[in-house]
Formats: structure tokens, sequence, C-alpha cells
């Protein structure tokens, strides 16, 4: 029980939308008019992000380490995919199916993955990962191996829309699933369900004593995390029509981390930004050197671990602050 | 049989490359995912000095061991130290970096594919036994990798060093006031365990490959010995190696389809009944 005199406004304050948030959402729209010819790529900018989301979700609020998260994109992709081409191509129904396969999932490996430290769950996630590659490798007959799964049917969205060559309706179907995960994720973490996540994550021991049920609160954020990464796998399968074997990857595990870090975990817009400056990166950095990009991407990361453990959004914080910091002595107000 | 003596060499190879791993990981407390990418050092620096220089083969492995060393020393002065506090999180994100500037760095310098190792005449062949075909190299394999089990245990259990390093790792803080330079020792300490790592880099490029995707592919298995037989033990390391090894190489001999899977599925199994491994020590960082 919260004494009467706690002060909430802040914590609700920071539940509003603010003008900069709906002008970020804005982007999407913006890229849709300006780059009409890469769509297809937006569309995977936008999945990765719901990829990334998931993981800043048990990462960032609730401090689970993982290197394994791809387990979870893989199962989704695979859930949806075997639907699909097992004669269910409905698009939305595949999403929750997958969605629940990967939470059903995560819960299981919740139970093993928070009786460690640090160390140990690093090593029970990515033993889960390697596992489930391992499985999808060998049998070849329902996932197709190395030559990954193929051959899926979706059906057009809403009995509508067709997936299209251009990517116009993966567009917007992408688009529309991450606004809507992205806007739960955003109740959840404001909730006091989330709060509580933030306080584990900074002292552990002394949650209990507040009331809340640290494990019961870390496995329900992992298992909701995990759905997250299960739909966005399940949207890049549908989307592609194709489930690759490297959906499972260690590369694509650490690829994520990477990420949130660059974007800087902890913040739901950090997952975001840090999708999209490390795929622009990416891009670009891909142009110039195609091969050896990774080392310009592994000397940024090295940078920002060093120097500024915010990433993105640590710094962009920090600039709003010089800037408030430098209106307030131009007005002179106290 | 042979399967077995297989086994035991691979074994003993994951053991002379992980074992540095767990001295790092172990007694100083640093989850380096970099550890594969000593390990690859150690391997072009003996291929290199073998084919180009055309040092005998014996030569060029403690060569390998040293010129890791020195790498290690570098980057711990340099970059490490900086993070020995840091959550494990930071150290992660450190080392793979680390890993993916060592893995573009490798295949710039020397292109994607594999490097030819010759193996020098008095390594190769195999000795034939009833019901045994052991091969020279593997044999080679075991009694060095068995040479460094012991050099390690004695040089951890008996010697100054190894006592002073003891102390620093359970309590640096009071081995600081008592004189000991931790800083020096743990530089020492990370510098024996990408020595380690080189060494196992280099005796490795016959049996497991060498390219610029080494770290990566056999980071997993380096970590897994550490996890299994608990971090900062030599003979937990050892015992594990074996096991992996053995269970790995019979897997592949006669259970092909399900491969890998059953060491992962022994890893977990392991981590969640003994999270600190066979013979775990708590490290005090």
């Amino acid at each position: 029980m919260l004494p009467a005199s706690f002060d909430l406004t802040r914590l609700r304050a920071s539940e509003r939308w603010r003008v900069s948030e709906r002008l970020f959402w804005m982007l999407p729209l913006l890229a849709y008019v300006v780059f009409p010819d890469s769509l297809v790529l937006l569309t995977h900018l936008f999945i990765t992000a719901l990829f990334c989301l998931s993981l800043d979700l048990i990462l960032g609020y609730a401090g689970i380490v993982s290197l394994g998260h791809a387990a979870f994109f893989g199962v989704g992709a695979y859930a949806a995919g075997l639907l699909a081409s097992h004669g269910w191509g409905e698009p939305l129904s595949g999403l929750l199916v997958a969605g629940v396969c990967a939470a059903v999932l995560g819960f299981v490996t919740s139970l093993l993955v928070l009786r460690g430290t640090d160390l140990t769950r690093l090593m029970v996630t990515l033993g889960v990962a390697m596992m489930l590659y391992e499985v999808a490798n060998k049998m070849t007959s329902i996932t197709g191996g190395v030559d990954g799964l193929s051959g899926m049917v979706v059906d057009p969205l809403f009995g509508r829309f067709q997936f299209d060559l251009y990517g116009n309706t993966a567009f917007w179907y992408a688009l529309a699933v991450l606004f809507a995960l992205f806007w739960i994720a955003r109740k959840l973490v404001h909730s006091p369900f989330g709060l509580s996540l933030q306080g584990i994550r900074l002292n552990a021991g002394r949650m209990p004593a507040l009331g809340a049920p640290v494990n019961a609160r870390l496995a329900a954020i992992y298992t909701v995390g995990a759905a997250y990464a299960g739909i966005a796998g399940a949207l890049m399968a549908q989307t592609t029509q194709f489930v690759a074997l490297d959906a499972l990857t260690f590369n694509r595990s650490a690829e994520l981390l990477l990420m949130l870090v660059l974007g800087g975990s902890g913040s739901l817009y950090g997952a975001l930004l840090g999708t999209l400056v490390f795929m622009v990166a990416h891009h670009a950095l891909a142009d110039v050197t195609p091969e050896y990009w990774e080392f310009w991407l592994g000397a940024l990361l090295l940078a920002i671990v060093l120097f500024a453990r915010g990433g993105v959004m640590g710094g962009l914080r920090y600039l709003a602050q010089c800037v408030q910091r430098l209106s307030r002595v131009g007005g002179g107000a106290p | 049989m042979t399967v077995l003596f297989d086994g035991i060499a691979s074994g003993m190879l994951l053991f002379l490359i992980s074992v540095g791993l767990s001295v790092t990981l172990g007694l100083m407390n640093f989850v380096n995912l970099a550890h594969g990418a000593f390990a690859m050092a150690g391997g072009y620096v003996c291929v290199v000095l073998l084919n180009t220089l055309g040092l005998p083969f014996l030569a060029c492995l403690p060569l390998a061991a040293l010129a890791t060393a020195a790498m290690g020393v570098l980057l711990e002065r340099t970059l490490y130290r900086h993070l020995y506090g840091a959550t494990h999180l930071d150290q992660v994100l450190f080392s793979i970096s680390l890993v993916f500037m060592a893995m573009a760095a490798t295949h710039y310098g020397f292109g994607s594919q594999q490097q030819p190792l010759e193996l020098p005449e008095f390594l190769r062949g195999q000795f034939h036994l009833p019901g045994l075909d052991m091969g020279v190299y593997r044999l080679f394999l075991i009694m060095v990798g068995l040479l460094i089990a012991l050099g390690l245990h004695l040089l951890v259990s008996r010697t100054r060093f190894g006592a002073q390093l003891r102390a620093a790792v359970d309590h640096p803080r009071m081995a600081r006031g008592m004189g000991i330079h931790v800083d020096r020792l743990f530089t020492l300490t990370f510098a024996l365990g990408s020595a380690l790592a080189g060494l196992g880099g280099a005796m490795g490029v016959e049996m497991l490959g060498l390219d610029p995707g080494f770290p990566v592919k056999y980071v997993v298995y380096f970590l897994i010995v550490v996890a299994v037989g608990g971090s900062g033990s030599i003979g937990g390391s050892l015992l594990a190696s074996l096991v992996l090894g053995v269970v790995d190489v019979a897997g592949k001999y006669y259970v092909p389809q399900i491969g890998a899977f059953l060491i992962y599925a022994v890893m977990v199994v392991m981590l969640v009944l003994r999270p600190q491994g066979l013979f775990g020590r708590h490290a005090a960082r």
C-alpha cells in the first residue's frame, strides 16, 4: 500500500503521450511517401524493431540477461510458417498462434532461466536457443533444415488485402502490429506491474519487502517478451513467406543485443531507435565496405560500452537536459 | 574404442582452449566471450609462422602462445581493466564487440577461406593396436593437455603466484592491503589465459579448422566447458572437456540425427541442477 502522501503526478505524467512521441510515429508514414521503393526494407525494419522491443522488455526493464532471444523469434516464425504451409493461411490467427507458442516456450524456460545468476542465465538462454537450432536443423522433414521452410500460402489480410510483390500490404500490416504491440508495451511498463519490474532490476532484494513477488513477476515479463518475439518471427515468416534456419542462430541474438544497447536499453524508444540506427548503419556501411562493416559496428559498440552507456536515448536525454539548463539560464528563472 | 580415443583427444583440445577462459572467467569473474578470438589469433600466428616463415611446428606453438599473451596484455591494459567492475551484461557486450572486430579484421587480412596447415612428418600417421587406431597427433594433443593441466594445477595450488591469485580473487581489497599487486596479478593472469587460448587455437587448427568465423563457431563450446566444469576449477574444466569431447564425438558417430542437441541439453540440465558447475567455487569479485 502506498502512503497517501506519495506523489504520483510524475509517474502519471510520464504515461501521457508527448508531442515528440506523436511526431516520432509520423516517421513511418513519412518514410512510406519518401521511400516508396524500399517498402520491403522498411517492413524488415519494423519487424526487427518489434523483436528488439521484446528484448527490451525483459532486459531493459526487468534486467534478465539473455543471449538466446532468437529462440522465441524462431519458434514464432516456424509456427506461423508451418501453419501457412499446411493450409492455414489466415495471417492474424497465425500471429496469435505463433505468439502463444512462443509464450508457452517462454513460460517453460523462464522456470529454468530464473534460477541462476547472470552468467547462468546467459548460458541457459543460449543453450535453449542452440537446442532449438539443432532441432530445426535436423528435423528436415518438418522444418526444411538448412534449406529453410518455404511453400507458404498466406491468405489476404481480412480476406481483402493481398500480400503483393511491392510489400505494400506487408508494410501496413507490420507497422500496425508494431504500433499496437508498442502501445500495449507502453501501457505495461507504466503500469504498477512495469514499475515493479524496474524495482526488481534495481534492487531485487528489497522488492519482496514491498510485497512484489519477484520470481512471478520476472516469469510473467519473460513470457510476455517471448510472445512479442514470437509475433515478430511470425510477421517475418508471413511477410517474406520464407523461414530461414538463421532465424535461430546465435548471431541473431547477439546482433539484437547490440541494437538494444545502441539505442539504449530500458526505454521503449531506445529499442526502436537502436534498430533504426543499426539497420541504417548496416545498410550504409555495407555499401561502402560490404565485407568488413562488422568491424565498424564492433568499434561503435565498444565506444558505447566504454563511454556512452545510455546509447542513443541516453545521448538524447543528455541533450534535452542541456537545452533545458540553457533555457533556464537564458530566461533567468530559478 | 577409437571413438572413445578421438573423443578424449577432442576433449583435450577443448580443455586446452577453454581452461584459459576458465581462468579469466572463474578467477577474475570476467565474462570474456572474446576468448575464441584469442584462440583464433593463436591459430593464425601459427599458420603464418609455419607457412610463410617455414618455422618448425613445435617452435610455432609456443610462439603463438607468446604472441597471444602479448595481445592479451595489451588489450587488458587498455580496455579490459576498465570493465572489471562492470556488470556482466557490459562485459558481454564489450567482448562481443571485440569478436566482431576481430572477425572483420581477420577477414580483411586473410580472406574467408580455411587456412591450410601441414603437420610435420613425425606427428602424422597412426598407431594401430588391436581394436584401436590412434592418430599420432591426437596422442600428442592428449599429452600436451595433460601436461598443461598438471602444470596449471601446480601453479595455482603450490606456487606463490597461485596463492596470491587466489587471495586477490577472494578478497581484492584485503589482498591489496597485504601488499599484493592485484592489478599486475590480474594482468599476468589474463596473459596466461590468453596464452593458453593461443596455444589451444594453434593446436586446434588441424582438428577444428581455422577461418574468420572461428570465435563464434566454438565460443559456445568453451562456455559450456567452463559453465559445466565450474568456473575457476582446473580439474572441473578437464573433466567437463573430456566428457563433452567424448559425448560430442560419440553422439556424432552413433546418433548423427540428433547432432549437437545432446550437448546443449546436458548443459542446460547441468546448469539447472548445479548452477555453480561441477566443482564450482565462488569468485568474490
